[in-house]
């Protein structure tokens, strides 16, 4: 077992694929879906990219970061638009945890006088 | 970045020397080798189609210095083509038949015959090929060129990489893109992308170690951008991959990255991008007049097969298309993704 000091390494990033060690059919399953998705559709290859990118940041995973920044640059997209489409991932994430300040509101009426 | 630096030549540095270049590049691991890559595809060794395109460099000054550049040129460079070696280029331009002249640089337009080579490579019929930067002709003796080169219907292939300025003046310089517009709307104004017959390509360079996306999508984006926020209109988009080689390669070992830049084009290796490779039917004309199979070669001075004569002065056609090109690392630039040539992607 190699010495591993951290969670997360860049050079397991395009080891991606040696998840079908196990369950290949699933591996397989989804790394076609995953390429479907991806593909030039209704939405462009490069919107598809800019989307990924801001959910990378939302679910804050270092490898889909990685992956997305480079995907999004390579399909034509700037820093403008990635930094904007972070901050919709940011407002989002902020969002939900603001609007469930309802829920604390309607707590504090019904516990309230 | 400043608008222009030293090139790599006037700081001495070790990567001016072609030779150097390619022992770099030799000591760099990739997954596999060229040859081996070719042999996969069933392509080795590699040979010409046919000669279709002679590529002139008619020299290595340029008014402007991007950090991409594979030519190393700069204000600083003093090599230009001689008038006897754009004789012998005519000449074989006509005894062989050659349907398209094409003609790069440095900055072409900086040339004293450059003039001269367009009106005469036209008259001899060829479809002739100018590669542009956009701020030269805008240099005061040159603001003549754009109306000649209207008159002689000639192809335009002008250097873009982005449709705004911070990537663009990352790349070329401080304020390149803003005079970049003003060469466009002159072109423009000429009719060029606007008017059948004068035809006005853009080349986009990644601004960065990537590789370029899909050539018609960004097309699509920078057609839309372009005419939205500029009202510039062109022709075409052309997507070239950036070569390991001079200023680049440079640049990848000031970031410790040519290993990384070199796997990742090796391992993008498309064998139909291979197939389409420029220089199976191109021919590649130094300032001095040695030949080489690209442009990229001749930055590397790696000429022509020596089994074939490697001066423009006793170019044989018959053997030049039998002759077996030369390869090295730098060539998985090409062949990566869609592939790369002076037509942007051929996959």
């Amino acid at each position: 077992m190699p010495d591993r000091p951290h969670y997360y390494h860049q050079h397991d990033l395009p080891r991606f694929g040696e998840i079908e060690r196990g369950a290949p059919e699933l591996a397989r399953k989804f790394f076609d879906w995953y390429g479907a998705v991806f593909a030039e559709g209704t939405l462009s290859a490069r919107e598809k990219a800019l989307i990924a990118l801001a959910v990378a940041h939302a679910v804050q995973c270092p490898y889909c970061i990685d992956a997305y920044s480079k995907d999004a640059l390579e399909k034509g997209s700037n820093l403008d638009q990635m930094t904007e489409a972070v901050h919709v991932a940011a407002a989002i994430r902020g969002g939900a945890s603001l609007v469930h300040g309802v829920q604390m509101l309607n707590h504090v009426d019904d516990l309230g006088m | 970045m400043a608008r222009v630096i030293p090139t790599l030549q006037k700081q001495g540095a070790p990567l001016a020397d072609g030779a150097a270049q390619r022992a770099r590049l030799a000591d760099t691991p990739v997954p596999r080798s060229f040859a081996d890559a070719l042999r996969s595809a069933g392509l080795y060794p590699l040979r010409p189609t046919q000669i279709e395109i002679l590529q002139i460099n008619v020299g290595k000054r340029c008014n402007q210095t991007c950090r991409h550049c594979h030519v190393d040129a700069g204000p600083d460079r003093t090599e230009v083509m001689p008038r006897a070696v754009i004789e012998a280029c005519l000449r074989f331009l006509q005894r062989a038949g050659i349907p398209t002249l094409d003609i790069t640089g440095g900055a072409p337009e900086l040339h004293p015959d450059f003039r001269e080579i367009v009106t005469r490579g036209a008259a001899l019929g060829a479809h002739v090929m100018h590669r542009c930067n956009l701020t030269a002709i805008l240099l005061p003796n040159y603001a003549d060129i754009p109306e000649l080169l209207a008159a002689e219907r000639v192809e335009i292939v002008a250097s873009l990489p982005y449709y705004q300025a911070r990537e663009t003046d990352a790349q070329r310089g401080e304020g390149v893109f803003e005079e970049s517009l003003v060469g466009l709307g002159r072109l423009n104004a000429l009719g060029y992308g606007r008017t059948t017959g004068l035809v006005l390509n853009l080349v986009t360079n990644p601004v960065g170690t990537f590789l370029p996306g899909s050539q018609a999508a960004l097309e699509r984006d920078w057609k839309r951008e372009l005419k939205r926020r500029y009202d510039i209109d062109f022709d075409h988009l052309y997507t070239i991959t950036n070569m390991p080689i001079s200023r680049f390669l440079a640049f990848l070992e000031a970031r410790g990255r040519t290993a990384d830049y070199l796997s990742m084009l090796a391992n993008a290796f498309n064998p139909a991008a291979a197939a389409g490779v420029m220089c199976r039917n191109i021919l590649s004309v130094g300032w001095d007049g040695t030949l080489y199979d690209c442009d990229f070669n001749q930055m590397l001075e790696l000429p022509v097969s020596a089994t074939v004569p490697r001066s423009i002065f006793d170019a044989d056609l018959a053997a030049l298309e039998a002759r077996e090109i030369e390869t090295g690392p730098h060539c998985f630039g090409c062949t990566a993704g869609a592939g790369s040539s002076c037509g942007g992607a051929v996959a």
